[in-house]
């Protein structure tokens, strides 16, 4: 009884309240204002995160062939010289980049070729923190171009010849590019396997 | 003094009552050899010659006689494992908190900045110091690397694999879990802030470090528990795990836990931009995966007796290990001694916190032949942790495909038994092996 009396007191106040609730909702504003806002420029340089449709690749190209000579100098160390992999040696053993055919291994699971031209551009080959933190890895746009060549022709995807450039990288045909083209959560357990 | 005189007495007579209780159990485990007499005068002496401090440490570190350390999963890897053998209880102290992938960097927290911009309304920097002030929470969770027992991997097996039992502990087979308590501010209160605009489904996040290792996850989890932790187990993270700030998604592969947080990015689609790992968790032969899974299944270990120790005689043994699911929290853990022939309910440590390690316990009496010993849990869903043999069959593997060369898989969480023989020695009996 007690309870449905300071119900009915309470419904007034709460009516009243209810449209200045659906105000402040549509607002958004922040609510602890802590930090800054960082200028257009500002995030065009930190962000090192390719859109995987490719709209950000920057102007350049490159081939296999250009690709084949910056491989062996440059990322040969770690990957090994026909990209199977390192062969442990502390801090190089790098993932295998060539091969493995009939698994997902290397570039096969990778769904866009955009996601390889990102990683190269991003990570490759590692630098400390310290310098890698605003300019990502260590190769020059027309130099990332021509290692993601390199690497999708020795994994039989496109031809030797290919030039790959903001507008071509996009367009390679990957492996498993139809997998998963509405990103959905499995949960666990998910049904087995196809 | 008249208080402080009291306080001394109520210590000494609990002292004493504690020494009274201390030997009862002692006597019963025979154990030590304590008398009453040594006890209480151990607690009537000021301040005990043999405990006068050589030298205070201004941070503590363990007994010289404690020896546990980390190690590598196998001389290949980049990595350090969790010795889950040799702990206690369901938190992992920080220097043996498991790390894998880039080295550890020291960064200074006066230059770190945190970005976050994307579909949102307000891009936003933050500081170390300003995301301190912002409303956080503590919650216990463990993280662990998706590929955390995985069988084999090509270099693992170039020096035997689990084939070879000679020198191989939990590190190695499971090593890749560890638990803290994480203190940070939710992923959903920061999105809030920058207000994420309508059509945003996924969040990229971004590391530091030389691979510049980035992964991202839906909407729907980083607005669940997700946090951008500053904490471990009271105290800043350790730079192994991402100090100044990390990504922490409980229950989820650790691949996705980002350290050493530099950028979040809102977006209306995954960013495929792993580290060297396409956002695939699965790998299978046909070269098909389990695409879009990220939650680690129920999962269990016998943490002692357990492969590579030994029993120096039959009798009385409490069976200890641990349990953990990203799907909540553990339920339920059952053990068999006799080779998966009958199942029993392990006791939990309570309280049984959500995607933590859970700790469990069994009396067992060794009567000294060879048998079987396993665990197996259940999470809040009622997700049963699967045998072997029915975790192959949602592969659509044969059961010998684990022992071959490409027989790997990540989120692999089949029971794990050990096989005692005669001798009192723990093998690995996961697969059909030969003692």
């Amino acid at each position: 009884m007690r309870c449905i009396h300071s119900h009915s007191n309470l419904l007034v106040p709460l009516m009243a309240l209810v449209p200045l609730c659906g105000i402040a909702a549509l607002a958004q504003g922040p609510t602890y204002n802590r930090g800054r806002t960082p200028s257009a420029e500002e995030i065009r340089v930190w962000n090192l995160i390719l859109d995987p449709a490719g709209k950000e690749l920057p102007p350049g190209s490159g081939t296999a062939q250009r690709g084949a000579a910056i491989y062996a100098q440059k990322c040969a160390a770690c990957h090994g010289p026909d990209g199977a992999g390192g062969v442990g040696r502390e801090g190089r053993d790098g993932p295998r980049l060539v091969g493995a055919k009939g698994t997902l291994q290397g570039l096969r699971g990778w769904r866009f070729a955009t996601s390889l031209w990102d990683f190269i551009n991003r990570a490759m080959p590692p630098m400390p923190p310290e310098m890698s933190m605003r300019q990502g890895g260590s190769l020059s746009a027309d130099e990332v171009y021509a290692v993601t060549a390199f690497l999708l022709y020795r994994n039989g995807i496109i031809q030797e010849g290919d030039v790959l450039d903001a507008q071509s990288v996009p367009k390679v045909p990957m492996p498993n590019q139809d997998e998963g083209d509405r990103p959905h959560l499995r949960e666990y357990p998910a049904a087995p396997l196809h | 003094m008249k208080a402080k005189e009291l306080g001394r007495r109520r210590f000494l007579k609990e002292g004493a009552a504690l020494a009274g209780l201390a030997v009862g159990e002692i006597r019963s485990a025979s154990a030590q050899k304590l008398t009453p007499v040594e006890t209480f005068e151990t607690t009537k002496r000021e301040i005990p010659p043999r405990f006068q401090p050589t030298a205070r440490r201004l941070y503590g570190t363990p007994s010289p006689f404690e020896t546990v350390k980390r190690q590598p999963k196998t001389p290949a890897t980049i990595g350090w494992m969790t010795p889950l053998q040799d702990l206690t209880g369901v938190i992992t102290p920080n220097g043996l908190h498991f790390e894998i992938g880039m080295p550890a960097v020291d960064i200074d927290p006066r230059q770190h900045r945190l970005l976050i911009h994307g579909l949102v309304d307000r891009p936003l920097v933050l500081t170390p110091e300003e995301l301190k002030h912002l409303p956080s929470v503590t919650r216990i969770h463990f993280v662990e690397c998706g590929g955390n027992g995985s069988p084999t991997g090509q270099a693992f097996m170039r020096n035997g694999g689990f084939m070879k039992n000679e020198g191989l502990t939990l590190i190695h087979t499971h090593g890749s879990t560890s638990c803290a308590e994480w203190t940070g501010v939710l992923l959903s209160t920061l999105l809030k802030e920058v207000g994420v605009r309508s059509g945003a489904s996924w969040v990229t996040s971004e590391s530091v470090d030389a691979s510049k290792h980035a992964r991202s996850i839906p909407m729907e989890k980083a607005m669940d528990d997700v946090m951008v932790a500053y904490g471990q187990n009271g105290e800043a993270i350790r730079p192994e795990q991402g100090y100044p700030m990390r990504l922490l998604v409980p229950g989820w592969d650790g691949n996705v836990n980002v350290k050493w947080l530099r950028q979040i990015r809102v977006a209306d689609r995954p960013y495929e931009t792993s580290g060297g790992k396409p956002e695939t968790p699965g790998l299978k032969p046909d070269s098909k995966g389990r695409w879009w899974q990220y939650q680690l299944g129920p999962k269990s270990v016998i943490t002692f007796p357990s492969i590579g120790q030994h029993l120096s005689s039959p009798g009385f043994y409490e069976i200890i290990g641990l349990a953990w699911s990203g799907g909540g929290a553990i339920r339920r853990v059952e053990v068999s001694t006799d080779g998966g022939r009958s199942w029993k309910d392990a006791r939990l440590d309570e309280p049984v916190h959500r995607k933590a390690h859970t700790r469990f316990r069994f009396p067992w009496t060794w009567d000294g032949k060879e048998t079987v010993i396993a665990s197996r849990c259940t999470d809040e869903r009622g997700d049963v942790q699967p045998s072997l043999e029915e975790f192959s069959k949602l592969w659509r593997v044969p059961l010998d495909y684990w022992l071959t060369a490409a027989g790997r898989t990540d989120y692999f969480n089949p029971i794990n038994p050990w096989r005692i023989t005669p001798e009192g020695r723990v093998r690995n009996a996961l697969y059909p092996l030969p003692l």
